[in-house]
């Protein structure tokens, strides 16, 4: 039981870092069903854009994170729309077609970061204050993994908001339900198509910015966080942010609790096999919008 | 979530009633490759790039797979290099274990599971002693597997992008597997350094020039097979299935089994590959079987045609072919094309190359008839 106890922070801060990395395929995947496999580039950029923040603007390590979150958002923000205007635009309602273009993209980026970074990791040194960790009841909270755990709380109360208080994010949710019906309505649906890619694609910078805290940036960053976050949104259920948090938290609890008793490598494929028996019993995911569609 | 295809080839066009020569062409064009394949290359090809030709179309076998799945039942299969590593790891236990059964000083166990530890051969290994369980298990696991995996996503009508994330999942995991399980696999290292196959050696010119003309005629077979599975009324239910599953459910049919057998052949196709691959390269490794080789297969279906076999075989020779081509020259470069590839023929050549050669051919055909119209307007 105690060890178990001790697993709950270690499975919240994979959840957390799953999450972040979920989040904004939640908004390209899972709202207008583009398969972005350059969202894993996406956040090396972000990953990236924190680097060059300290090294190359020359900021102080005390609070150029801060800086990088936002700058961050921006960058692979206005990346998102640029590869939405460009191409993605002609291929909506053709999701497979949208994984091969966006893989392509992705690789270029990849080889862009190697040509522009060099091949090896580079490092960024987390703040002073982000160091070292607490002790609460036996359990290890190392503070880096807490802020990471705040700041996806923060996101997910944002886009809570956005979605559900302001009218940009209500114009969102009314494309997303039944877009002839908002088109007729007066809601330019190409713009919101637009502002949902680049929410989306900003999240991305903004999980970039928080796995440098927690683990080595390189050109294949991404890469290793991509798979397991359009895991999360399959298992949540698609354009669902609620079942995201929870397949997120899920994910990374369980990933926490099998680790220790099989070791790293067993634990994935586990956790694999626990996501196609849930599928056999949810095949939607957790949570789904009624409809009256035959799947 | 179906997956719009831009012009699909009609489902199994009615035999039309051709003049014989023509209706001669297609199988004239296949016996010439063939004989191409097997007369003329190996005599003049020189042993090394006759070893790098057979290992083209180790990848055109799985790519032909590849082409029933995704470009006939819609399925893209993005993990592929599972089916093709289960079968190269089958091949590859059996050539370790001729390697330690001809070596005096190994105490019947692999080096790498001496290192570990381990004195007696494991169990899952026993059995891949005979080449004919083997061979038999090159084929028959990956297609047990995809039957497996195949029945349960396609009966709770898992599909299009949620299938496809779930393929690229299991490629993931299957090389994580592979890597932490060291002393079973082999590792990062995978299984190489065969010195024999039945005894000779498996460097010497002469046997590499046996394992290409295998890899043909296995090839060829594959093609004619899969060219069968299309043609036939099958083969119609499967287009029926990827452009209107619903409609197919409600005509009678259970689209799970239509899906699950293209899957199974695909996976089938995939370890026959994966068996000769390691026959020809002499390793097999977790590094050749990920994501990205995983979808370097995809993308070399692609690029040649997803609805066409031949397209397929073609696209997958094309590309592998300028993978060794550029990525020893100029490896960035050659990154930067790949991505570019990518983009290019979505955008512009869905149908790749294949789709351009029946454009052209339509164009052709018709030549006659348009110089009429033209003439009768004037």
């Amino acid at each position: 039981m105690n060890q178990l106890l001790a697993q709950l922070p270690v499975g919240l801060s994979i959840g957390a870092v799953l999450l972040l990395a979920a989040l904004g395929l939640n908004f390209t995947f899972g709202q207008m069903g583009v398969i972005n496999m350059a969202h894993g580039e996406f956040i090396m950029v972000g990953a990236y854009t924190a680097f060059v923040m300290q090294a190359w603007v020359g900021l102080p390590a005390s609070y150029s994170l801060l800086v990088a979150l936002p700058v961050a958002f921006l960058v692979t923000g206005l990346l998102g729309l640029a590869l939405e205007a460009g191409l993605i635009r002609r291929f909506y309602g053709r999701p497979l077609d949208t994984l091969l273009l966006t893989f392509g993209i992705g690789l270029v980026l990849q080889q862009l970061a190697r040509d522009v970074f060099g091949a090896p990791n580079v490092s960024v040194p987390a703040p002073a204050w982000l160091a070292g960790g607490a002790t609460v009841a036996g359990m290890q909270l190392p503070h880096a993994r807490m802020f990471i755990l705040a700041l996806a709380a923060v996101c997910v109360a944002a886009i809570a908001y956005y979605l559900n208080r302001s009218r940009s994010g209500r114009r969102m949710r009314a494309v997303i339900h039944n877009r002839d019906l908002a088109a007729v309505s007066g809601i330019a649906t190409r713009r919101v198509d637009a502002t949902t890619f680049f929410l989306g694609s900003g999240l991305a910078g903004i999980a970039g910015v928080a796995l440098t805290l927690i683990g080595p940036t390189g050109p294949t960053t991404g890469t290793n966080y991509i798979v397991d976050a359009f895991l999360v949104v399959v298992v949540g259920g698609l354009g669902q942010l609620r079942g995201t948090v929870l397949a997120a938290l899920a994910l990374g609890l369980l990933n926490a609790l099998v680790e220790p008793w099989s070791g790293a490598s067993l634990a994935k494929v586990i956790v694999f096999a626990a996501i196609i028996v849930f599928l056999q019993l949810r095949p939607q995911g957790m949570f789904t919008v009624r409809t009256r569609a035959l799947t | 979530m179906t997956s719009t295809i831009t012009s699909p080839p009609p489902a199994a066009a009615p035999p039309r009633e051709r003049p014989w020569p023509s209706r001669l062409a297609g199988p004239a064009v296949f016996v010439a490759v063939l004989a191409v394949a097997l007369g003329v290359v190996p005599a003049v090809v020189e042993p090394f790039r006759l070893n790098l030709v057979a290992q083209y179309l180790c990848f055109a076998i799985v790519g032909m797979g590849i082409a029933l799945a995704w470009g006939r039942g819609g399925m893209l299969t993005l993990g592929q290099g599972v089916f093709f590593g289960l079968g190269g790891y089958a091949m590859g236990m059996y050539l370790t274990l001729e390697r330690v059964a001809s070596d005096p000083l190994s105490g019947g166990v692999p080096d790498f599971m001496a290192w570990s530890g381990i004195d007696e051969l494991p169990a899952l290994w026993r059995p891949f002693a005979h080449p004919a369980v083997a061979i038999a298990a090159a084929v028959l696991v990956p297609g047990l597997v995809a039957a497996v995996l195949g029945w349960a996503v396609f009966r709770q009508r898992v599909r299009g992008a949620y299938f496809a994330i779930l393929n690229q999942a299991l490629a993931a995991a299957f090389v994580i597997l592979l890597i932490n399980q060291q002393h079973l696999t082999g590792g990062t290292n995978g299984l190489t350094r065969f010195p024999t196959l039945f005894g000779a050696s498996l460097y010497s010119p002469d046997t590499k020039r046996w394992v290409y003309v295998a890899v043909v005629a296995v090839a060829a077979l594959v093609y004619v097979a899969f060219r069968q599975v299309v043609r036939s009324r099958y083969g119609s239910l499967l287009v029926a299935v990827r452009d209107g599953e619903d409609r197919v459910r409600f005509l009678g049919y259970d689209p799970t089994w239509v899906k699950t057998l293209a899957y199974t052949l695909s996976a089938m196709a995939a370890g026959v590959g994966g068996a000769l691959f390691v026959l020809v390269m002499g390793i097999i490794a977790p590094s050749s079987l990920g994501i990205i080789p995983s979808l370097m297969m995809v993308l070399a279906v692609a690029i040649g045609g997803r609805f066409s076999l031949a397209g397929a075989v073609v696209g997958a020779v094309l590309v592998n072919a300028a993978q060794t081509t550029f990525s020893e020259s100029f490896a960035g470069g050659w990154t930067y094309l790949q991505g570019a590839l990518f983009v290019v023929v979505i955008v512009f050549a869905p149908r790749g190359l294949a789709g351009i050669a029946e454009t052209a051919a339509e164009w052709w055909r018709h030549r006659g008839r348009r110089q009429q119209l033209q003439g009768s307007s004037q």
